[in-house]
């Protein structure tokens, strides 16, 4: 039987890197990120997405239009979002920027739309945090309209109403592809299905097979809905240098002060040596060599059942180079390798059944 | 329920006391998992129709039953708290009267939003949710740890390198009963003081995040004093207690 394809994103926060002992400037660091995408097109990646943030150390804000820099000097590779910030975004201004970008990039275009780990749009758009959920909800129900049923008549409690609206560029018929990132809390994954959307997991901490009570979860929610299945991604970090211990000690070296800082922010306490190498070993991280790396992700294909990896190659203050050769290696040696080892796999098993899979280790964590 | 022979065959034990577990998001899923795993009975809700979590609490904890808010106060033995703290007021208070209420909750203002109320240092979180609900006897368990460190970390009674739980209370028995709880679901308990002093399992504190054996949370809970937080919380109740 033939093997599910898979297809390999890779992320961008837009991080400030080093150059030796120098930080890259702002507008350095977008040229680099456009830089990047060429190179990621070049090894043969599927999707190079960029995040949305607003705070010192990432250059991502302007999201749309650092991708149409990189639709003008790229060809095939798919333009992404990892992820958007839909409920301080207009539904109406996105869509205007995607229909854009999607015309623009011959039909390149998608996103994910999503929470984001970070807050800061909030007090900068003038929106509450307690808000959180209603925006999302109405912006979600609102964007989607306007993919799907053009012309609009649409009314709501966070924007200005529409009657009879119709946007230009319009989009492709259907919209481009829209993605819900969630990072654990199940009401989300139920509205994903509820919109028939593809699932995007945002995994950064823990070991991962925790998330396959979600993807059972999702499934069964679209059978419920009388919706068709729907492919899962999953959104992780990490690095790939030539040997484990290389990348290991690269990686560290701008994951501690970052999660430190974030620890700051939020009340926790720093990351120990130990947990870092739980994260290596079983954990969320994918640093590594190719062949670690690659290992992993076949992994999560049978954990969690992805068609889709994405992996976020760039923290702050990472050297230029170390950014290279991660994406170097992730589409010259990683991807051609997990493509190897699922099609042995898929030769072998007999897994005829793919829908008849049990709640694996859900529940079973307690001895 | 029919008594249980004292001969049967071991099985779910109908004497456990039923839990009600307030909230069916990341925390109260997996703390469900891992009690119904213990053999206790299990009720839970979230924020409105039980309709709207059923699928959930089928495909991630099944087994639990998914009731109203309202109805999971009134008919569980003991009650977690596991939504945003911000929401505390929406609590059914009077169901809750004369029960042992476990509270999981954490000031997170990427949820809750700024508040003040929220991050005085003089008041702890569980000291504020004991004075909303005030026919109850509120316990501060189950806060600390990450949900994937809950959902990963349990290990049978003794099992080496078992990862311990801090927990905080006014009332001995009411302690122990928590302790039992932890204890079930898979973690160490470890009493670090009073619901006063509940303030050092939050954010802000060096427990907070913490997945450590025993031992580890001693020690931190021990050194709080120390630690600039703790002086920055003795500086805000000294001030206090001056006014
Ligand atoms: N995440 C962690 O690692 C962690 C660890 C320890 C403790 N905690 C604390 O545990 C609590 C829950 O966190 P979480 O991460 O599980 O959040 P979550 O995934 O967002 O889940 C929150 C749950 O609470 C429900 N809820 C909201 N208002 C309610 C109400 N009035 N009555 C009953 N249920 C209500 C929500 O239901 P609706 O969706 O219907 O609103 C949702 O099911 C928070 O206080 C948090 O600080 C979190």
């Amino acid at each position: 039987m033939p093997t599910t394809p898979i297809e390999f994103g890779l992320n961008s926060f837009g991080d400030v890197p080093t150059d030796g002992s120098r930080t890259l400037s702002d507008a350095e660091t977008v040229r680099l990120v456009v830089d990047e995408a060429k190179q990621a097109e070049a090894v043969g990646l599927d999707v190079f997405s960029l995040g949305e943030h607003y705070r010192e150390g990432y250059v991502d804000s302007a999201t749309p239009v650092l991708l149409a820099g990189i639709a003008t000097a790229t060809e095939r590779i798919g333009l992404g979002t990892a992820v958007t910030v839909l409920s301080t975004n207009d539904p109406v201004r996105l869509y205007n920027e995607f229909s854009t970008l999607d015309a623009l990039s011959n039909g390149r275009a998608q996103l994910v739309l999503g929470r984001a780990s970070q807050t800061q749009s909030f007090p900068l758009f003038g929106y509450n945090l307690e808000d959180y959920e209603t925006l999302f909800e109405e912006k979600l129900d609102l964007f989607m309209k306007l993919q799907r049923e053009m012309p609009v008549t649409w009314e709501g409690t966070v924007r200005a109403p529409l009657v009879e609206q119709t946007l230009h560029p319009t989009m492709r018929p259907g919209g481009i592809p829209t993605w819900i990132g969630v990072g654990g809390s199940p009401n989300s994954v139920i509205r994903a299905a509820r919109y028939g959307l593809p699932l995007m997991l945002a995994i950064i901490g823990g070991e991962p097979h925790r998330f396959a009570g979600h993807v059972d979860l999702y499934h069964r929610a679209l059978d419920q809905f009388g919706l068709p299945r729907q492919p899962v991604g999953q959104h992780a970090l990490g690095l790939i240098a030539d040997t484990d211990e290389e990348a290991a000690e690269t990686w560290w070296r701008s994951w501690e002060p970052l999660v430190t800082q974030m620890g700051r922010e939020r009340g926790f306490y720093p990351p120990t040596r130990e947990r870092y190498e739980l994260e290596l070993g079983t954990g969320a991280l994918f640093v590594g060599s190719p062949e670690t790396v690659a290992q992993k992700i076949v992994r999560m294909t049978q954990e969690l059942q992805i068609s889709r990896f994405d992996l976020k190659y760039d923290i702050g203050g990472l050297p230029v180079d170390a950014r290279a050769r991660t994406i170097e290696l992730f589409g010259t040696k990683v991807a051609p390798r997990v493509r190897e080892l699922l099609a042995a796999e898929g030769d072998e098993a007999h897994h005829d059944d793919h829908d008849s899979h049990d709640l694996y280790r859900i529940g079973s964590t307690h001895a | 329920m029919p008594d249980t022979q004292p001969d049967q065959p071991a099985g779910p034990t109908p004497a456990l006391p039923t839990i009600g577990i307030l909230g069916a998001g990341k925390v109260g899923t997996v703390l469900s998992r891992l009690l119904l795993a213990a053999g206790h009975p299990v009720l839970i809700s979230g924020s409105g129709d039980p309709a709207k979590i059923a699928l959930i609490i089928d495909v991630l904890a099944p087994g639990a039953v998914p009731m109203t808010s309202e109805e999971v106060a009134r008919e569980a033995d003991i009650v977690i708290l596991a939504l945003p703290l911000g929401k505390y007021r929406t609590i059914p208070a009077d169901a809750l009267a004369g029960k042992l209420v476990i509270d999981a909750m954490n000031y997170w203002w990427e949820i809750d939003g700024h508040r003040a109320d929220l991050s005085d240092p003089r008041t702890s979180t569980s000291e504020l949710i004991q004075s909303f609900l005030p026919a109850s006897r509120v316990v501060k368990a189950f806060n600390h740890m990450g949900y994937h460190d809950l959902d990963e970390g349990p290990r049978p009674e003794g099992a080496p390198g078992r990862k311990a739980i801090g927990i905080a209370g006014d009332d001995a028995p009411d302690l122990a009963a928590a302790a039992a709880l932890v204890n079930a679901a898979g973690f160490d308990p470890v009493p670090v003081g009073t619901l006063r002093d509940s303030i050092l399992l939050e954010p802000g504190s060096e427990l907070f995040g913490a997945n450590l054996p025993a031992e580890g949370v001693q020690d931190a809970a021990a050194r709080f004093p120390e630690t600039e937080r703790g002086r920055e919380v003795a500086a805000a109740r000294a001030d206090e207690d001056a006014a």
